[in-house]
């Protein structure tokens, strides 16, 4: 007779059978199965280790960057860089990469400047026109990569110089267009007050673990994973009394998990976003199981360029003006980097929305802390790029291992 | 998906190089029926397909037919085209020319979901699965249960993994301890397991076998070989490619031997010997 089969919620489930072992042992062998089936998944939680690291090493290094006021500001100054990494993801769940993202951000700010400034437009109006610009070009791009079967790298290379010189042909011979409307200048320089920002964790807090709760009962987690809403509502606790020690939860850092919640729920509970990891993970294999490959191609790079021009409302917001150099710098690079280093696969298929917020924290938070430290933009690059090549290293290994391990499997069998 | 009498696989191409007359015959033998005649228990025919990639002709003027309840063995040498026309049937590649008949009605078959529609399901030689999802997504891949309205309307995991659980105990897999376990984690045999309970998840009329116990040990080769039986008695027309001799006598009711692209012959176990089906198999006159 065949041994039941148990639909466990997570391989940490599977407890092994108690033994004499000191506890020391226990816990290591616990600790590398952890390690193990965070770093297999794709999880944040190596990146998440890294960020404490940096947390650590820093405020060794100066008293200010764990204060209040700077961890205020770290996180305006990653929200940009996390919202175009989050678009960034999309497209590297599936395997491929947008190169465009920088220069489709700064088409699309320039567009809002025209349509604020030069039209006068109503800021709602505007907004909305600006994302479908950029869910338009993303999916211009997405066109010729999913139907044409170009490469993705060639188009958005492509798009990227395409759409700088869209830029730079909207903004016209002055090349900078000052956006003073006070509405679209809040989305950035304003923060919650603090009686809401506690309000606000109260309910997200309350939804979170009435959601957990409710799964519990419907036998839908694990005894074990009811610790992931404790570990959430800590979480949301401690960065609201940070931010509520300084001005207030900043509204840029508030748009941003908006943001995230709503791609993290996509992306886990609706079919096209556990597509996404299909069609990463072997395309060929999610078209013979009947998914449509190619449309969800050209809906990730839709939503790709929607959060493009989401990045280019913040950038517009956060300086006033949109100009040549919105979306421009090393923006795209830093994105791409956060993505990775936040655990997302550049071979696809592996990876989580939250990787934009843990890697831009760690990217900015290493600007920062070098900021800190007096050093120099040279150094600052230096550091930046080591931190970016030890992720690309561990993505490649761990892809690596993966592939050798179901040799090895197909070899036993 | 039901699509009468569309499509292009009409076109008629000149032979490059084949001998028609033997086929002609062949084709009689295949098809006792002949002709436009079709009988009440017909589930699946293929009438005259021919798939060629450049300068190789894969298949040519293939025709066979599968009735409910009836297992036909696929069998044939390496190259022979029958994971090809497996390929074809199941909507993976679109032939050059030919047609397909579901339950005797004609249907256009450009894709696997069309397939899917028209009551075919497929376990494919390389498997076809996610390495980066688990058992259940890989299962429920293309036909997610859903709960919820509107823009609420979510993946009901809970009931997938309910289901996916039942599934591979009613198929008696006892190798897969957990089924949230990512396939790269998977041994080739769990894998392979894993391709029959999606292919069996749903009642399909027609299901399509290629190689199904490659990868098995023992105990999961005859669970699988069990549950063609209990399938077949079900009433499933199942097409099946195996290499292995004693389970095409075991579960075929009629073997089709492929040779370079061509229906080679048509045997019955019951009036033939394996020594037979391998002289057919390397061209031979049987």
């Amino acid at each position: 007779m065949s041994e039941p089969v148990s639909p466990a919620a997570h391989p940490l489930d599977e407890i092994p059978p108690r033994d004499h072992a000191r506890p020391t042992d226990r816990l290591v062998s616990f600790a590398k199965r952890w390690l193990s089936a965070a770093l297999s998944q794709g999880t944040a939680m190596p990146a998440i280790a890294s960020l404490v690291i940096i947390a650590v090493f820093f405020q060794s290094q100066s008293q200010y960057f764990l204060s209040p006021g700077n961890l205020s500001n770290l996180a305006v100054q990653a929200t940009l860089v996390a919202i175009i990494a989050l678009g960034e993801i999309f497209v590297l769940l599936l395997g491929d990469i947008d190169l465009s993202l920088g220069s489709m951000a700064g088409a699309s700010a320039a567009l809002l400047g025209v349509m604020i400034t030069n039209g006068h437009m109503p800021w709602l109006l505007a907004i909305f026109i600006m994302l479908a610009f950029g869910a338009l070009l993303g999916s211009f791009q997405g066109w010729w990569i999913a139907w044409l079967g170009i490469p993705a790298f060639v188009v958005t290379l492509a798009g990227n110089m395409g759409f700088l010189g869209l830029q730079l042909y909207i903004l016209g011979p002055n090349g900078t267009l000052g956006i003073f409307d006070p509405n679209i200048a809040a989305l950035s320089g304003t923060e919650l007050p603090v009686s809401v920002g506690w309000i606000l964790a109260a309910i997200v807090g309350v939804a979170v673990v009435a959601s957990t709760l409710v799964r519990y009962a419907r036998g839908g987690v694990a005894v074990r994973s009811l610790s992931r809403p404790v570990v959430v509502g800590v979480l949301i606790v401690v960065a609201v009394a940070v931010f509520n020690a300084s001005r207030g939860v900043p509204t840029p850092f508030l748009i941003l998990i908006a943001l995230l919640v709503v791609a993290w729920w996509v992306t886990m509970n609706t079919s096209p976003g556990r597509h996404l990891f299909a069609v990463g993970g072997n395309a060929e294999a999610a078209r013979r199981a009947g998914v449509q490959v190619k449309r969800i191609r050209m809906a990730a790079f839709a939503v790709s360029g929607t959060l493009g021009a989401a990045g280019g409302l913040i950038a517009a917001s956060y300086n006033g003006s949109a100009g040549t150099l919105t979306g421009g710098g090393t923006l795209l690079l830093e994105a791409i980097g956060a993505a990775v280093i936040g655990g997302t696969s550049l071979f696809g298929g592996r990876g989580s929305v939250w990787a934009a917020l843990v890697g831009a924290l760690i990217m900015s938070g290493v600007e920062n802390g070098l900021d800190l430290m007096n050093s120099d933009q040279p150094v600052k690059y230096m550091v930046q790029g080591v931190i970016v090549l030890l992720a690309v290293s561990l993505d490649t290994i761990l892809r690596r291992r993966q592939s050798r391990g179901r040799q090895l499997g197909a070899a036993i069998a | 998906m039901m699509v009468s009498e569309s499509g292009d696989l009409q076109a008629d191409r000149s032979e490059p190089g084949r001998q028609a007359a033997p086929i002609a015959a062949e084709r009689q033998s295949v098809m006792p029926r002949g002709g436009e005649a079709v009988a009440p228990s017909e589930a699946l025919r293929v009438d005259g397909v021919s798939k060629s990639f450049g300068l190789v002709q894969a298949l040519y003027r293939v025709s066979l037919s599968v009735d409910h309840g009836e297992v036909v063995a696929l069998v044939g040498d390496n190259g022979a085209g029958k994971s090809t026309l497996i390929k074809v049937i199941s909507g993976v590649i679109v032939p050059d020319e030919g047609q397909l008949y579901v339950n005797g009605e004609r249907v256009v078959v450009r894709s696997p979901n069309d397939a899917a529609q028209c009551g075919i399901r497929t376990i494919h030689q390389d498997l076809a699965l996610a390495d980066n999802l688990d058992v259940v997504e890989n299962l429920y891949l293309g036909r997610e249960l859903f709960r919820g309205v509107g823009p609420l309307r979510r993946l009901d995991f809970a009931a997938m993994r309910q289901r996916t659980a039942a599934a591979l105990l009613e198929l008696g897999i006892g190798t897969i301890s957990n089924i949230r376990t990512p396939m790269a984690q998977l041994s080739g045999g769990q894998r392979q397991t894993v391709a029959v309970a999606r292919a069996t998840l749903e009642n399909c009329p027609i299901l399509l076998f290629d190689e199904p116990t490659a990868s098995l040990g023992l105990k999961e080769a005859r669970h699988v070989i069990e549950l063609v039986q209990r399938l077949r008695a079900q009433g499933t027309a199942i097409l099946i490619i195996t290499h292995n001799m004693r389970q095409v006598f075991e579960v075929a009711d009629r073997i089709v031997v492929l040779h370079l692209g061509k229906v080679g012959a048509v045997l019955r176990p019951s009036s033939t010997t394996p020594e037979v089906v391998v002289r057919a198999i390397m061209g031979k006159a049987p």
